[in-house]
C-alpha cells in the first residue's frame, strides 16, 4: 500500500504544474466552504445566542392557544396556578433542563406625564430570568447592571422607546393597563435600565417584577401567561422537546383535552428562516466543493491514463495485478484531493485565526454583529473526508479503465 | 525438455468484419535455457507470437504451453500472475518507469508484483544490476540514461525475479550495433550464469546470427528452423 502510493506521488511530481493547479482548485474550494461555515456559524451563533439567551430561551410553554394570539398579548389565556404546578413538577424532573422562568405578558400605556405610547411588558422573577435569559443583563446599555435584573417598583425599557419618550435612567414613568376584566390600573415606576434591542419578537419589550405586573392588572390568583426554559445544552432542543412534549401532554384540562403548547425557539422566531437559508447557502456550498473535487480529480486522472498508456501496457506486461495498476491511479487522485484539502484547511485555519485576531463587524437591522468565526473539528473532518472520499471516486473511472487495458493495445499505443 | 510447445498455433485479427490471420497453424518447442529468435520481416507474425507465449493476448486456436501450463486457457488475471512468476519482458523500447531510478525499476517486480521483504530485495537488486554493470548508475533515472543503459536496467527487471522465460520483442531495435551486441551477450552471458531461457524477435540478419536456435516466420507461417553453430 505504501509502494503503490510513494508511486502515485511521484507520478503526481511528474506534471508539477498540472498538480499544483488542481491541488490549488481544490485547495481554493475546501478554503470558500471552510470560511463561510465558519463565519456563518458564527453570524448564526451571535444571533441564536442573542435571541435564547437575552429574550426566548430555548423553549417555551404556554396555555393552548396563546402563540397564535400572541401578538395581542391575551390576558384571557393564563396558565393557572394549577397546571403550572404540574408543568413545573415535569420540569424539574427533566435532567436536560438548567432553568425556568415563569413570565406575565402584557400590553399597556407608557407614559412620561407629558406623552403616551404603548409597551410590550414582561413581568419577570429577576432571579429566574437572569438564570434563564443570562444574556438579558447585557442588554443593559444604561442603569443599573448588577444585583437584580428588575426591583419592584421599577422598569427596564427599550432604547428605542427611551430616545422617542426622552426618558432617562432614573426618570419617573407611569405604566396604565386594561386586565382581564376591562377595568384599567396604573402604576408608578422608576426607569432602572435602558435595554439594547435584538432582532425577534420581544427583542424591544419592557422587564417589571412579576409583582407589579399582578399588582398591575389586579390578578388575584398566581397565574401568568409563558414559562421560558433554558436547556443545559442546546444541542438537545430537539430531544428534550420530544421528551417533554409527551409528558406535557398528559396535563389536560376539564374537556381532556392538552392544555399545554410547547415551541422551541425556532417557532416562536423568524431568524430560524435566516438559519434555514444559511443552511440551505451552506449545502449549496458543499455541493459545489464536491463538484469542484469531482471535475478536477476526474480531468486529471482521465489525462494522466491517457497519457501513460505503454506504461500501463509495460506494468501489466510485466505481470502487475490489475488492482494495484487501478490502487496506483487511485492513489493519485487521492493524494491529489488529500493535498489540496490538506492546504485548503491549513489556509482557512490561518484567515479564521486572523478574522479571530481583527474581528469584522457589522450591522443587522439596529443590532451590530461581531464575528467570531470557528472552525469545528467536525466540519474540518468532514471536508478531509468528503475531498478524499469524492477524489477516490472521482479517480475510480480512470483507474478502472486504466486496470482493464489490454496489455498489447497499451504497448502499441503511440 | 521443452519449456515452450506450440502445437497448430493460429491467431486471427477481427478487422471489421474479416478475419485477419497472423499466425497460420505454427507447430515449435523451445527447451529449457535455449537462446532462440524468431526472425523474419515486419508483419510476418513475430511479436505475434511473442504476445502469445507471454500470456499477453490468446490463440485463435491450436494449444500453446509453457512452462507445463496451457496458457491458451488462462483468464486475465490468471495470466497476469503467470507472467509475474515466470516470464520477463525485455522491450524494443526499453518502457522503464520514468518516474523511478534504475534501482527502482529493477525492484519493482520484487515489490510489486512478488512481493519481496526489503533485505531481501536490496540485496537481489543490487546484484541484478552489479551483473549488468549498472550498479554505479543505480540512482538515474531513465531520462538520465543512454539507450544501452536503459536496455542493460530493462534486462536486469527482466531477470530479477529469477523468470524460467525472457521474452524479448526486437531488444536491439532501437540500439546502435555495438550497443546491440552488447546488450545480446549480456542476455547469453546471464542465460549462461542464471539458466533463464531468452526468446528474442528481430529482422535484422547480423542480430539473428547470435541466436543459437532461429525460427523463421513468412507470412504467419514458420518457414524454417535453424540451429547456430
Amino acid at each position: 500500500m505504501i509502494s503503490i502510493l510513494k508511486l502515485s506521488a511521484r507520478n503526481l511530481m511528474r506534471y508539477r504544474r498540472r498538480t499544483l493547479l488542481t491541488a490549488m482548485l481544490i485547495s481554493f474550494g475546501v478554503i470558500a466552504l471552510l470560511i463561510f461555515v465558519a463565519g456563518a456559524g458564527s453570524f448564526k451563533n451571535v444571533m441564536i445566542g442573542g435571541i435564547t439567551d437575552s429574550m426566548l430561551g430555548h423553549l417555551q410553554i404556554h396555555k393552548k392557544g396563546y402563540t397564535s394570539a400572541i401578538e395581542n398579548l391575551p390576558l384571557n389565556q393564563n396558565l393557572q396556578a394549577g397546571a403550572t404546578a404540574k408543568i413545573e413538577t415535569v420540569l424539574k424532573e427533566e435532567p436536560a433542563i438548567a432553568a425556568y422562568s415563569k413570565r406575565i405578558k402584557l400590553g399597556a400605556m407608557f407614559s412620561n406625564f407629558t406623552e403616551n405610547t404603548s409597551i410590550r411588558l414582561n413581568g419577570i422573577d429577576p432571579v429566574t430570568e437572569d438564570a434563564t435569559v443570562p444574556a438579558l443583563r447585557g442588554r443593559i446599555s444604561e442603569g443599573k447592571k448588577d444585583g437584580l435584573l428588575v426591583e419592584p417598583g421599577h422598569i427596564l425599557i427599550p432604547t428605542l422607546l427611551a430616545r422617542g419618550m426622552k426618558v432617562k435612567v432614573g426618570d419617573g414613568i407611569v405604566l396604565v393597563a386594561t386586565n382581564a376584566t376591562g377595568s384599567v390600573n396604573g402604576k408608578n415606576f422608576v426607569v432602572s435600565g435602558i435595554l439594547d434591542p435584538v432582532t425577534g419578537p420581544g427583542g424591544r419589550d419592557g422587564y417589571i417584577h412579576e409583582a407589579d405586573a399582578r399588582d398591575l392588572l389586579r390578578m388575584e390568583k398566581p397565574e401568568l401567561m409563558e414559562i421560558a426554559i433554558r436547556l443545559k445544552n442546546i444541542d438537545q432542543l430537539a430531544e428534550v422537546n420530544e421528551r417533554l412534549s409527551a409528558k406535557l401532554e398528559q396535563i389536560k384540562n376539564k374537556e381532556d383535552k392538552p392544555v399545554t403548547e410547547l415551541h422551541t425557539w425556532k417557532d416562536l422566531s423568524p431568524f430560524a428562516n435566516i438559519v434555514k437559508m444559511i443552511d440551505m447557502m451552506t449545502l449549496f456550498i458543499r455541493i459545489m466543493l464536491v463538484s469542484i473535487v469531482l471535475v478536477s480529480v476526474l480531468n486529471v486522472m482521465l489525462m494522466a491514463v491517457y497519457e501513460r498508456i505503454r506504461e500501463i501496457g509495460t506494468l501489466a506486461a510485466i505481470g502487475t495485478p490489475p488492482g494495484k495498476i487501478m490502487g496506483m491511479f487511485m492513489g493519485e487522485g487521492l493524494l491529489l484531493g488529500l493535498v489540496g484539502a490538506a492546504a485548503g484547511i491549513v489556509v482557512s485555519l490561518g484567515l479564521v485565526a486572523l478574522l479571530n485576531a481583527s474581528p469584522i463587524s457589522f450591522a443587522f437591522g439596529r443590532e451590530v454583529i461581531t464575528l467570531r468565526p470557528v472552525l469545528t473539528g467536525v466540519e474540518i473532518g468532514w471536508v478531509l473526508l468528503a475531498s478524499v472520499v469524492v477524489s477516490a471516486l472521482a479517480s475510480l473511472q480512470p483507474a478502472w479503465r486504466a486496470a482493464r487495458m489490454d496489455p498489447i493495445v497499451a504497448l502499441r499505443h503511440v | 525438455m521443452s519449456l515452450i510447445e506450440a502445437k497448430a498455433v493460429t491467431k486471427n485479427y477481427r478487422m471489421g468484419d474479416v478475419d485477419i490471420p497472423a499466425l497460420k497453424s505454427v507447430d515449435f518447442s523451445i527447451s529449457e535455457g535455449a537462446f532462440a529468435a524468431f526472425v523474419g520481416p515486419s508483419g510476418s507474425g513475430k511479436s505475434t507470437l511473442l504476445n502469445l507465449i507471454g500470456c499477453l493476448d490468446h490463440p485463435t486456436s491450436g494449444e500453446l504451453r509453457v512452462h507445463d501450463t496451457d496458457v491458451s486457457k488462462l483468464s486475465r488475471a490468471e495470466s497476469a500472475a503467470f507472467r509475474g512468476e515466470h516470464l520477463g519482458f525485455i522491450f524494443q523500447d526499453f518502457n522503464l518507469v520514468p518516474v523511478l531510478t534504475a534501482y527502482e525499476n529493477v525492484e519493482y517486480p520484487l515489490l510489486m508484483v512478488q512481493g519481496w521483504p526489503a533485505e531481501k530485495r536490496r540485496e537481489r537488486v543490487t546484484a541484478m544490476l552489479e551483473a549488468v554493470g549498472m550498479k554505479e548508475q543505480m540512482h538515474k533515472r531513465p531520462d538520465q540514461m543512454s539507450g544501452g543503459q536503459k536496455q542493460r536496467v530493462a534486462v536486469a527487471r527482466a531477470l530479477v525475479g529469477s523468470p524460467k522465460l525472457v521474452l524479448a520483442d526486437e531488444p536491439t531495435a532501437n540500439l546502435d550495433h555495438d550497443t546491440a551486441y552488447l546488450i545480446l551477450n549480456l542476455m547469453k552471458k546471464m542465460r549462461d550464469e542464471l539458466g533463464t531461457t531468452f526468446v528474442f524477435s528481430t529482422h535484422d540478419p547480423k542480430i539473428m546470427q547470435e541466436a543459437e536456435i532461429t525460427f523463421t516466420l513468412e507470412d504467419g507461417k514458420l518457414a524454417a528452423q535453424g540451429a547456430q553453430s
